[in-house]
């Protein structure tokens, strides 16, 4: 039977990482290179690296790490941010991305989903989408969650996936940050409609939050998570221990 | 040497770069001369069955891939390189492929419940014949010598091996059986992808270097 899978997200800004990780034992704490490897070696699953950079000068350094990451890590590594063209996929895939994910980019061009997916495939795009309640009903944000696009989460989810999205990255903003728990009630509707694997983002806090998240919803197929692992709250061999306690099927 | 055929499907890097990482000597190369002199063959692949196999026939490398092979040169077909290895391909109509291991590969469509994701993408656990019933294999395959039943490897797959049983050395569990890994003779398969597998897919091709 298939895992659930548990996978730490990297957010990098000119070539470090951001947001601050707390780790002994790491000579570099803000090299991508080095964390990647950390994770690769301490029972991740796969890896997100999300790219914040904004100059064209950062993003070239972002591709020279990539590839070094590449190289070190043996785990499927997914890469997002500033994700506008096919081109740009072509170029996160040759340092050697297993899958890339849109968010932007795809609301403000849909059809980048589907050139995407026919070219490199399916299980290559992931759609990541940040959504929060506006008056009962879940809305699609864009640009970092600034933006309210009036977009109905549910419905930009089916016509992603019916354009080619292999996988769902759910980001709930209005859990994200907090660290009290996944957002169950919207994560439970996403999966209710989504043919293709869900993964859960925005605010675990703690190991029991990732119990909870897979024994509520046992359709979902992964939790995701940044601050708590860099920072070393939850430790990803403690958090496997535990969900394997609880009969949650983890590698 | 250990030469992976580059026939121009997929991205070779993470297999190259996994290689590397357990100190194998390894090119990657679409020369027959090349293939020839290596010691072993690795034959990658994504996308569609028909494509690659037409692609490494347009190329004249499946004669030599198949007549290294008969040779007794150890050759392991990774995700549609392995699926390449049997006799034919149903995947948009019905392809011939190198047909060096018996069988036929088809959609799991029909196969796996109809509540399961199709393609199977993720960490799945390796079942050996050995603890699966049926017909038994006391020895496990020499691609398995560092790891252990159980343990998981990562899959990216819509397609699988059927017709093989008697090639099987590993199958994973996705609401049916599906053909994880096969061996006949000098010529492995692996369905999952080892360089992406973690320390487990890098103990499996660190064994089959060591053929």
């Amino acid at each position: 039977m298939i895992t659930k899978r548990i996978i730490p997200c990297l957010d990098v800004k000119n070539g470090r990482v951001v947001k601050g990780v707390n780790f002994q034992g790491l000579a570099d704490v803000s090299s991508p290179v080095e964390l990647g490897k950390y994770y690769s070696d301490n029972g991740a699953d796969e890896l997100v690296f999300y790219d914040i950079t904004a100059s064209a000068e950062g993003r070239r350094l972002f591709t020279d790490i990539l590839t070094e990451v590449a190289r070190t890590i043996f785990i499927p590594l997914t890469v997002g941010g500033g994700i506008n063209t096919v081109d740009d996929f072509d170029r996160v895939l040759k340092c050697g991305a297993d899958k890339v994910s849109v968010n932007s980019g795809a609301i403000r061009n849909p059809s980048l989903i589907a050139e995407a997916a026919k070219k490199y495939g399916d299980q290559c795009v992931v759609l990541s989408v940040d959504a929060k309640r506006v008056d009962g009903h879940y809305c699609v944000f864009a640009k970092g969650g600034r933006e309210n696009t009036g977009m109905d989460a549910l419905e930009w989810i089916k016509k992603g996936i019916s354009l080619g999205a292999g996988e769902i990255v759910l980001n709930s903003i209005d859990t994200d940050g907090v660290k009290k728990g996944f957002d169950l009630e919207m994560l439970q509707a996403v999966c209710d409609i989504s043919p293709v694997p869900v993964i859960a983002s925005g605010g675990a806090g703690c190991i029991e939050d990732f119990v909870q998240l897979f024994e509520t919803i046992p359709t979902v197929d992964a939790g995701l998570a940044a601050s708590i692992f860099h920072f070393g709250e939850v430790k990803i061999a403690d958090l496997k221990a535990e969900l394997k306690r609880n009969n949650i099927n983890v590698r | 040497m250990i030469a992976i055929v580059d026939y121009g499907v997929g991205n070779l890097f993470s297999l190259q770069s996994s290689l590397k990482s357990i100190g194998a000597d390894v090119t990657v190369t679409g020369d027959p001369t090349v293939l020839r002199a290596s010691d072993k063959i690795l034959l990658p692949g994504v996308g569609a069955f028909g494509d690659a196999a037409e692609k490494l026939r347009e190329n004249g490398l499946d004669q030599v891939v198949i007549s290294e092979a008969r040779n007794g040169k150890p050759l392991m077909g990774i995700c549609l390189g392995m699926q390449l290895l049997f006799e034919e391909g149903e995947e948009y109509g019905i392809h011939p492929g190198l047909g060096l291991v018996p069988g036929r590969v088809v959609s799991m469509k029909g196969v796996v419940p109809s509540d399961y994701k199709i393609p199977h993408i993720g960490w799945n656990h390796l079942i050996f014949p050995e603890n699966r019933g049926g017909r038994c294999s006391s020895e496990k395959s020499p691609i398995f010598k560092y790891i252990e039943n159980g343990d998981c490897v990562y899959f990216v797959h819509s397609f699988y091996a059927t017709d093989c049983r008697e090639s099987v050395i590993a199958d994973t569990e996705y609401g049916a059986l599906l053909t994880a890994a096969v061996q006949k003779d000098n010529v492995f398969g692996c369905q999952f992808h080892p360089e992406k597998s973690g320390q487990v897919g890098l103990s499996i091709l660190k064994a089959f270097c060591e053929l």
